[in-house]
């Protein structure tokens, strides 16, 4: 499993397919769609599976480790694309936006081609990725300004 | 009994036009947006969210719109939405323990892995309305102070102090166990503890609260400690088969509390703290803290202690937390029973007719009695 701090750990140049969903799904969508209309070349593609919109119920753990049971669902839009040169790309991401799993799906599989991985790293992955670490870093910054500090009497003994 | 009754179509129309126009207001007012909703009405949102069962805050922001802000009829819609969609299947089970965390403390421990942050909390507020707030513009509000952090970890604190076996473990439970879901079986009893939390999940706060209130002031005997308390972003997985790997799916923002009591043993255990469990979507403490001591008090029988309350009757709490039922039964009432109270009426009139009967006669033997 892909905690936040393990795909953070991880440099940006090396992104496996995982971790290039993840910063997918993660985006905003009109954070996508403005990375995605960047690409030099407007990606020709058709539907393998048209946008759809459904339900996946998500987990939690018992104490937070033990037994699974079901917390609640939550709304996912799933889309598989199929380029011209035959690659094909899925994407299941969070939410109702249609466009934002057709831009996910046709980057999924971008990724995929080893001739076109370059240029949806430089266009759209990498940029965005860059984003939401400077979010994810303000959040822990402005998170860590409420931090307690204690004041104790010292009792010497350590 | 219900009977068919005809009419009233016309005033049903108007009712909802009227409804429609007294839900807009006076239009000199401008109209909501959902982003306001979703941005500064964030813990309705999230509420509706929880007991929807449903996270989608767009979905969340305009039912309550739609409800005008009553919270129960915008999860009523939501559920309502919810069974118009397919069903792709179950996450893997969120790492709580790999949150980014927004807000975590303890009540138990004062330093721990971490830190104790605080984040936005109505903690340590006086309670006094803010006038500025009611000024129609609210001025320049300063950017909050950022400091410096580390990665590093925040391990839950239960995982920190389970090595001693002073804290029961997590029960690990059968791997290949099913887990029961009440969206596709009803609640049957006795209910194990994954339907137990799946329904305490999606009950309702002030019921939850209430029960665990109860409980504190001498309702089952719980005398429990604030753990932890954590919120923050988690992500969500999904297996999915054709990719034959575990597709991150984007995070949600969730709320889990561990409550630690105090357990003397039983025949069945040896004294340890236990512990009771809260998780629900969004920054919904109060609620995520009561579902934890619901969650502990309603494990009398697995621990061995005596059932004297109401808590911790699971026919009693897990058949009357659902505030979609709850609202259906009793709002049913206002629907006509006309029929049933003619029957009624008739009967009233047939009892009182022979109690004065009675009464009557009674009144008359006891005259002739005395003549």
């Amino acid at each position: 499993m892909t905690s936040p701090a393990a795909s953070e750990s991880r440099s940006s140049t090396d992104m496996d397919r995982k971790a290039a969903m993840a910063v997918l799904a993660q985006t905003r969508p009109e954070d996508l769609a403005k990375a995605y209309s960047s690409l030099p070349v407007a990606p020709d593609y058709d539907f393998v599976r048209p946008p759809e919109t459904g339900l996946v119920m998500v987990r939690g753990r018992t104490g937070g480790s033990g037994q699974p049971f079901n917390l609640g669902e939550a709304t996912v839009t799933r889309c598989v694309v199929r380029l011209a040169g035959g690659q094909t790309g899925h994407a299941y991401v969070l939410g109702r936006h249609k466009t934002k799993a057709v831009h996910a799906a046709v980057c999924d599989a971008l990724w995929q081609c080893e001739t076109s991985r370059p240029l949806v790293m430089a266009s759209v992955l990498q940029p965005l990725k860059t984003r939401q670490e400077a979010e994810a870093a303000r959040l822990a910054a402005e998170t860590a300004a409420t931090k307690v500090d204690f004041f104790t009497m010292v009792r010497g003994d350590d | 009994m219900y009977v068919a009754v005809k009419g009233g179509e016309k005033a049903i129309r108007n009712a909802h036009k009227l409804l429609a126009n007294r839900r807009r207001g006076d239009r000199s007012v401008p109209s909501l947006t959902l982003d306001q909703i979703a941005e500064q009405l964030a813990l309705s949102v999230a509420r509706v969210m929880g007991e929807g069962s449903l996270y989608d805050e767009g979905l969340a922001a305009l039912a309550i719109k739609q409800a005008r802000g009553d919270l129960i009829e915008a999860t009523f819609l939501l559920r309502a939405y919810r069974t118009t969609l397919p069903r792709f299947g179950y996450s893997t089970p969120v790492d709580t323990g790999a949150m980014r965390v927004e807000r975590r403390i303890s009540a138990t421990y004062k330093d721990l892995p971490g830190g104790q942050v605080l984040g936005p909390t109505f903690d340590y507020s006086h309670r006094l309305l803010d006038f500025a707030l009611a000024a129609e513009e609210e001025g320049d509000l300063p950017e909050p102070d950022r400091a410096c952090h580390t990665d590093a970890p925040m391990p839950r604190v239960t995982d920190l102090l389970g090595t001693e076996g002073l804290i029961e473990p997590d029960p690990a439970g059968d791997p290949g166990a099913a887990v029961g879901d009440l969206t596709r079986e009803p609640l049957a009893f006795p209910a194990d503890r994954d339907l137990r939390l799946q329904n305490l999940a999606r009950g309702d706060e002030g019921f939850l609260l209430a029960l665990a209130y109860s409980s504190q002031r001498g309702y089952a005997r719980t005398h429990p400690f604030t753990g932890e308390i954590r919120y923050g972003a988690v992500e969500v997985e999904f297996y999915a088969e054709e990719l034959g790997f575990e597709v991150p799916l984007g995070t949600i923002k969730v709320t889990e509390c561990q409550m630690v009591n105090q357990f003397s043993g039983s025949a069945k255990a040896p004294p340890a703290f236990t512990r009771g469990y809260g998780l629900v979507f969004g920054q919904v403490e109060r609620k995520a803290m009561a579902m934890a001591m619901v969650d502990r008090a309603l494990r009398w029988q697995e621990l061995g202690e005596e059932q004297t309350a109401p808590v911790q009757d699971e026919e009693f709490v897990l058949s009357h937390s659902d505030n979609i039922q709850a609202t259906g039964f009793v709002e049913h009432l206002k629907l006509p029973h006309y029929v049933d109270f003619q029957a009624e009426l008739d009967l009233v009139r047939k009892l009182r007719a022979e109690w004065f009967a009675a009464r009557d006669g009674a009144k008359t033997g006891t005259q002739e009695a005395a003549e």
